[in-house]
């Protein structure tokens, strides 16, 4: 028997020298849509499921809620306890894997074609039917506090959640989405069953599947899994300011080698800048070892093993952010390249090659990132949550070609600001200026 | 769930090993001159990785110089007769392509990913790397304060990492595994020119070489291309034979605690002395692989069930084999112990765990879930030919053959459950072992 079922958009995207990648758009006869990748050569699919909100929608007081709650989906559901549970999983041979971060949280599984049926019965009691036994509770909440305490005394936490106060205050980006070790103690079970229902909804839901599955195919399997679920969950937060200073704040901690954490505000995604930053951001210190900083700051000093810089337009702000770590007696020096390399990009601009060599590069690399199933059902994801057309993979190429000297240098005066760069760093830096 | 994962990854690469597949597409060859290629073949996308690995890691490193294997494998990075320091990295950036390297007790590895039809321009540059590098003294200098800034960032900076080194060092007190691959600071910082190129001279070589393709090529091609630039080398009749001390039979266990401020969640660790494959005879090593998931391996792994669900002792277990070893190498067995429970108890609840583990035997349905779990990862695994083209490097840089990497999935499979409780009985002697806690500073030891 033929269902009725449409699939509305088959763009064929012809990367010039890189392989064909069809997105279908597919609706299914409940109503859900999702981006598919048919690829039958190897018999398995791997699915991509998100939900937009993330950890930000947790309560001031009840910080931690949705990351335990991500932590606890897969500790039973249905009649199944969580030994119960883990075991039928495990014979099937599947992996569903959870991640919840400030914007989103997210679901992936990953199955074989032979028992794809049965995979999607238990993801889908898990989805619907999540158990939050109180045993589990417990068991999980006690890993995540181990993780907190450990997280007290790593130097890369330290700096990113003195950061993160500094840049969001009081908005939930502020403050860590694990939660502390006061808020996660003081958890409850109803509090883990709200977060779920806060989180998962079908307004905020976003599809990406690729593999050994037809449109057809997965219609009916959305339906059975998604279909059910609330039409909507908890309102997302309003935008955060980003309010930090430029400066330096030390956090002192009796370690070997500083780490600093830099940045200022950032740009948005949408911003019709974006390119232009981000082919700016590429060569100022994106661009691992032919970025500026890197020639500065450890080919040309042996000042550190790594530095980096990245954009990171989140749903409810944008910071520019970089990291470095430096010998105690070396990190003042480091600090200050990395600011007289910030106030040259931001005078002077980059010259032509730099800008040349940069878009071979991002042009060049950009297909590297399609090399697996589970990798395209993410990008694909991703896609949908910035509002990207379905036939982006083919344009993006061109959007970054199309970024001229004048753009990325315009943007870098009025982007970068070495006086209100602000480094956190974590160790017992020795001759910093401020 | 698994929150604590994180922190064990950080103290034992535990490369899972997935099994072959009949469906692969591999082809091995030698060329004239001894160097080993591997090709496999994925045309899902028009990429290419390749990879050349050497059969030279930090365990053949001369006494003194630790450290001088991954010293050499940064200088690769700066410059030959035809490229100018940085030019390799900046050649293969401007072809949109991501290059790195890593090196390891038993191998160092270079690679790059790219668009497939540069592959030619990546055998010519990492060919004449092999022989021609040039290195002036600020290299040197620049370079050993980069290598020392990232011993900061991996070792010093980490209290995990510290006592890591130290359970090795206490674990081999006569084989180079007991000295940390990225070397003692002390003889860090005395690593120079000389270091650098006698280490370089005497190993990289062809013979002593492997190249790994993977993704949108064919073989044939390969070969032709290999033979144009790797094929011209000539193979180094002076190659030294890979014989390193050896360990002499272990009689006493050792412990140690090691104290950190900087230490938040203090666990236990301990480590036997175990085989590793061999060439042509893994039945044993597979046997510990399987003993390793059972035990330790998941959720629902012996001590998992024992430790976290039963007894709530402890808040992260799981016990790690690293089959892939030139020579011997260790079972692990990690516990990090519940709020108010000491390390003594947790290391008490450890080994009555495996002891009733042993007493038990292995329970079929555990064990068949995890046979299933294995055929379904050489499926998984198709998804990923850079992945696998690692595993034949790891495995031909640590005695292995081309035959006992496609052989391993059929011995895992044929293994019983008797002949696991054999490989455990055999593994677990407290006097091959070293113990070990991970301790804040301020904690008192009994």
């Amino acid at each position: 028997m033929k269902r009725i079922f449409a699939t509305l958009i088959a763009f064929i995207i012809a990367l010039p020298a890189w392989a064909e990648i069809e997105i279908q758009e597919v609706t299914s006869p409940g109503g859900i849509t999702a981006w598919l990748v048919e690829d039958h050569s190897i018999p398995f699919t791997a699915i991509e499921l998100r939900f937009r909100g993330g950890t930000s929608l947790d309560d001031p007081d009840k910080r931690g809620a949705v990351y335990l709650m991500a932590g606890l989906i897969e500790e039973g559901a249905g009649d199944m306890d969580s030994r119960t549970y883990a075991r039928e999983l495990e014979s099937l041979a599947a992996s569903f894997r959870y991640n919840a971060t400030d914007d989103q949280v997210s679901v992936s599984a990953q199955f074989l074609t032979e028992n794809r049926d049965e995979v999607v019965d238990l993801l889908r009691v898990t989805l619907h039917e999540p158990r939050f036994d109180q045993d589990a509770v417990d068991r999980v909440r006690a890993q995540v506090l181990s993780g907190l305490r450990s997280d007290q005394t790593d130097p890369n936490d330290i700096a990113g959640r003195n950061f993160a106060r500094m840049a969001y205050g009081d908005h939930p980006y502020g403050s860590e989405g694990k939660g502390t070790i006061d808020s996660v103690t003081t958890l409850t079970r109803d509090d883990i069953v709200t977060a779920y229902e806060n989180v998962f909804a079908k307004d905020r839901m976003y599809v990406g599947a690729v593999g050994d599955i037809t449109a057809e195919e997965l219609g009916v399997l959305l339906d059975k899994l998604l279909a059910d679920l609330p039409a909507s969950g908890k309102p997302i937060p309003g935008r955060a300011q980003v309010t930090i200073p430029g400066g330096v704040s030390v956090v002192e901690f009796d370690t070997p080698q500083s780490v600093a954490l830099f940045g200022h505000e950032g740009i948005d995604r949408d911003d019709p800048d974006f390119f232009a930053a981000f082919v700016l951001n590429h060569i100022l210190g994106g661009g691992g070892f032919e970025s500026r900083l890197m020639h500065e700051v450890r080919e040309k000093r042996g000042l550190t093993y790594g530095v980096s810089t990245y954009l990171v337009p989140k749903d409810l702000a944008s910071v520019y952010l970089g990291s470095v770590s430096s010998a105690n007696d070396r990190i003042a020096e480091a600090v200050k390249v990395i600011r007289d390399e910030w106030a040259r990009a931001a005078d002077e601009g980059v010259t032509q090659t730099e800008l040349d060599e940069a878009k071979t590069y991002l042009t060049g690399a950009y297909p590297l990132r399609f090399d697996g199933n589970s990798q395209i059902a993410s990008i694909m994801v991703g896609m949908q949550m910035e509002d990207l057309p379905i036939d982006y993979i083919a344009t993006r190429n061109d959007q970054v070609n199309a970024v001229t000297l004048e753009d990325v240098n315009r943007v870098a005066s009025e982007l970068l600001d070495p006086e209100g760069l602000h480094f956190t760093i974590v160790g017992k830096p020795e001759d910093l200026d401020g | 769930m698994v929150r604590a994962l994180a922190l064990s990854a950080a103290l034992i690469a535990a490369t899972p090993v997935l099994a072959e597949d009949g469906q692969e597409t591999v082809t091995t060859f030698t060329l004239d001159n001894g160097m080993d290629v591997v090709v496999v073949e994925d045309h899902r996308a028009p990429v290419v990785q390749h990879m050349v690995w050497y059969r030279a890691g930090s365990a053949d490193e001369p006494i003194g110089s630790s450290g001088v294997a991954h010293f050499l494998e940064h200088l690769l990075f700066k410059g030959t007769d035809t490229l100018a320091p940085g030019e390799f990295s900046a050649t293969v950036a401007a072809n949109g392509g991501n290059d790195n390297a890593f090196t390891s007790y038993d191998y160092t590895a270079y690679f790059q990913r790219v668009a497939s039809d540069r592959l030619e321009l990546m055998m010519r540059m990492e060919s004449d790397r092999m022989r021609n590098i040039r290195l002036s003294e600020e290299d040197i200098l620049t370079e050993r304060d980069v290598i020392l800034e990232e011993r900061n960032q991996r070792t010093e900076n980490n209290p995990r990492a510290l006592f890591g080194e130290q359970m090795s060092a206490a674990q081999y007190l006569n084989h180079r595994y007991g000295v940390p691959i990225i070397g003692w600071r002390h003889e860090m910082e005395t690593l120079d020119m000389q270091d650098a190129l006698s280490f370089y001279q005497t190993h990289y070589a062809p013979n002593n070489a492997i190249l790994v393709v993977t993704g949108d090529v064919d073989p044939d091609d390969v070969r032709t291309l290999a033979e144009k630039y790797y094929g011209v080398i000539p193979a180094n009749p002076d190659l030294p034979e890979r014989i390193r001390s050896q360990e002499p039979p272990q009689t006493a266990a050792r412990r140690l605690t090691y104290k950190d401020p900087r230490v938040s969640q203090p666990y236990v660790q301990r480590s036997y002395l175990a085989q590793e494959r061999d060439a042509g005879a893994q039945e044993k090593a597979a046997a510990l692989f399987l003993l390793a998931e059972l035990l330790g391996g998941g959720n629902t792994s012996y001590l998992s069930e024992k430790l976290q669900f039963d007894q709530q002792k402890a808040v992260f277990s799981g016990a790690f084999y690293r089959g892939m070893s030139l020579d011997n190498t260790t079972f692990d067995l990690l516990v990090v112990p519940a709020q108010g429970v000491s390390l003594q108890e947790a290391e008490d609840a450890m080994d009555r765990a495996v002891a009733d583990f042993i007493a038990e035997g292995v329970n079929e349905d555990d064990l068949d879930r995890i046979k299933m779990q294995l055929r379904a990862s050489q499926t998984y695994a198709r998804d990923n030919v850079d992945g696998i083209g690692n595993r034949y490097g790891r495995a031909l840089t640590s005695g292995l053959t081309v035959e006992d990497v496609q052989a391993w999935p059929d011995i895992l499979q044929a293994v019983t459950g008797d002949e696991i409780i054999a490989a455990a009985r055999e593994v677990f002697q407290l006097e091959t072992s070293v113990t070990g806690w991970l301790m804040r500073d301020d904690e008192v030891t009994q």
